[in-house]
């Protein structure tokens, strides 16, 4: 095995995608590393959204999607050998707007696990217990977990997103401009739990906030109307970028 | 500055004009059939067997007869409407056959209570020996609500969050999963408000259950769900028409009761939904 394929945790090769007559993506090909995180940034509409809702397979609900080329996770075709449910499991997500259900902290973090038929209840507590710590927000909301997640405050919200994300315990998380909502206090914890996660999970991080993704981005992607601009070093990327569009964009003069 | 203030004046009369010429009949009717059916209201009417030709005694049997027809076409039509607005909402594609069935839907709304009386005959009474019963008669009034409750359960999965149903699908769930567990339970209150709807015009159709399972009068109450019951609005019609000599009072009264039992019935359903959403 060469390095390439060793530390790929997921490969995306010539990824084409149209929703109708519109392409979101043109011929993608990039690799995410084991225990990375991975930024994509870029301004609206670059296609990173529809990118990041191809490797859960959520793009599957639209009813004019079409996608060509092949995703790999650990070498197997993500839309040929594995079940889109198993799939999801696997690489969980977070939306842009914290969506707590309306039902309890607890209920929320188990709904997950339960619907993948964990019905034992001490092993329930410990996945709550262990989510919620792995999200920092065990302490803040330990005595009421049986208290609606709509109730908790937007921050709180998100690491409730992220703790029910946890409860799977996924190998890869996909975060779609998780903070986009939050207030810089929220942002800072959210970006706090993103740095521990990376050390047991692969994480990929759309956002269209540069600052973020030169702070919390192993390596960061350009996209740019549908096309990889360029992909490298997040340091490379924000210091001394390859291709002139990238700069571009990152000193502000468009997006 | 004056002008457009006196015509707003005028606006707001007409608007309140338009709202009253809808609330007058309603209190109309209601003091009319409490003015007048008051008196024959007692404890024999309510649970006593009519006597003397319908023109004494009680409306027991026709009370009870609604109350069966209610609950059973109810509970044929409120889960086979469920599950078709289930699939039309959350399954099927927008298709051919998807459009036909919506234009389908739509026609079943119009078409006339009369129309749905002579189908139940031809098809339940007639065609599959069902006799003039309540099955036959539960299953006319089941089709006619059809269109209603697959309607407003539409409305209720519509207005449940996508975004519930992606958390649900990037949580691993299936789209059955899904359904079960992000869209019904918070698409049930809206559900029972189709429910609801549907048990008024239920207890109050003549036409649809006058070939299917409304009898003139019986002595006895229904052993099965093979037999003919009296029904409140078809015994109504009776005595108003059919029958001479029936006192004033025990026509309004028996109108009395059929509101009152819809009344009754849609508190405790609303009871039931109010419950329901706090419980979310």
């Amino acid at each position: 095995m060469n390095d390439r394929t060793r530390s790929a945790k997921i490969e995306v090769e010539n990824l084409t995608i149209h929703f109708g007559k519109v392409r979101a993506l043109t011929d993608l090909s990039l690799d995410v590393r084991e225990n990375e995180i991975l930024s994509v940034s870029g301004p609206a509409n670059s296609g990173k959204t529809s990118f990041l809702r191809s490797l859960n397979r959520l793009n599957d609900f639209e009813s004019h999607c079409r996608i060509s080329g092949s995703i790999r996770l650990d070498g197997r075709d993500i839309r040929k050998d594995m079940e889109a449910e198993d799939l999801r499991k696997k690489v969980g997500m977070i939306f842009a707007l914290p969506i707590p259900l309306p039902r309890s902290v607890y209920d929320n973090i188990t709904y997950g696990p339960r619907l993948a038929g964990v019905r034992d209840r001490a092993a329930l507590d410990q996945v709550v217990e262990e989510s919620l710590k792995a999200a920092f927000l065990w302490d803040e909301v330990k005595d009421r977990l049986r208290s609606s997640g709509q109730k908790l405050s937007g921050g709180q919200q998100q690491r409730l997103c992220i703790a029910r994300t946890l409860a799977l315990r996924p190998e890869v998380i996909l975060f779609d401009e998780p903070c986009s909502g939050l207030d810089p206090i929220s942002t800072a914890k959210v970006e706090e739990s993103m740095l521990e996660l990376r050390k047991s999970q692969t994480i990929v991080l759309v956002t269209n906030n540069t600052k973020q993704a030169a702070r919390v981005g192993t390596r960061t992607a350009f996209f740019l109307m549908g096309e990889l601009v360029e992909i490298d070093a997040t340091e490379k990327i924000f210091t001394a970028p390859a291709d002139p569009r990238t700069n571009d964009y990152i000193v502000g003069r468009f997006g | 500055m004056r002008n457009e203030g006196a015509r707003q004046k005028i606006g707001f009369g007409f608007l309140l004009g338009a709202t009253l010429f809808v609330v007058v009949p309603v209190l109309a009717i209601i003091v009319l059939i409490v003015v007048k059916g008051w008196s024959a209201l007692s404890l024999e009417f309510l649970i006593a067997m009519p006597r003397d030709g319908m023109r004494a005694g009680g409306i027991f049997p026709a009370i009870l007869g609604t109350f069966i027809l209610v609950f059973t076409s109810i509970a044929f039509a409120l889960p086979i409407g469920v599950m078709a607005a289930v699939y039309l909402s959350e399954y099927a594609k927008d298709n051919l056959l998807t459009r036909i069935i919506n234009l389908a839907i739509i026609n079943l709304a119009g078409v006339s209570s009369v129309v749905f009386g002579l189908f139940g005959l031809s098809l339940f009474v007639v065609f599959l020996r069902f006799g003039v019963s309540i099955v036959s008669g539960a299953l006319t009034l089941g089709i006619m609500t059809l269109p209603v409750i697959i309607t407003t359960t539409r409305e209720a999965l519509r207005a449940v969050p996508r975004s519930y149903r992606e958390v649900s699908f990037s949580l691993g769930a299936s789209r059955w999963q899904t359904i079960r567990h992000s869209v019904l339970p918070f698409a049930t209150p809206g559900i029972l408000t189709g429910a609801i709807l549907s048990i008024g015009r239920v207890a109050g159709e003549t036409a649809p259950i006058l070939f299917t399972v409304a009898a003139f009068y019986l002595p006895k109450l229904p052993h099965s769900l093979g037999d003919q019951v009296m029904a409140l609005p078809y015994h109504l019609y009776i005595m108003t028409t059919q029958v001479p000599g029936v006192p004033e009072n025990y026509r309004y009264g028996t109108a009395l009761v059929l509101v009152g039992l819809v009344l009754v019935v849609n508190i405790v359903a609303a009871r039931i939904r109010s419950r329901i959403r706090r419980n979310k």
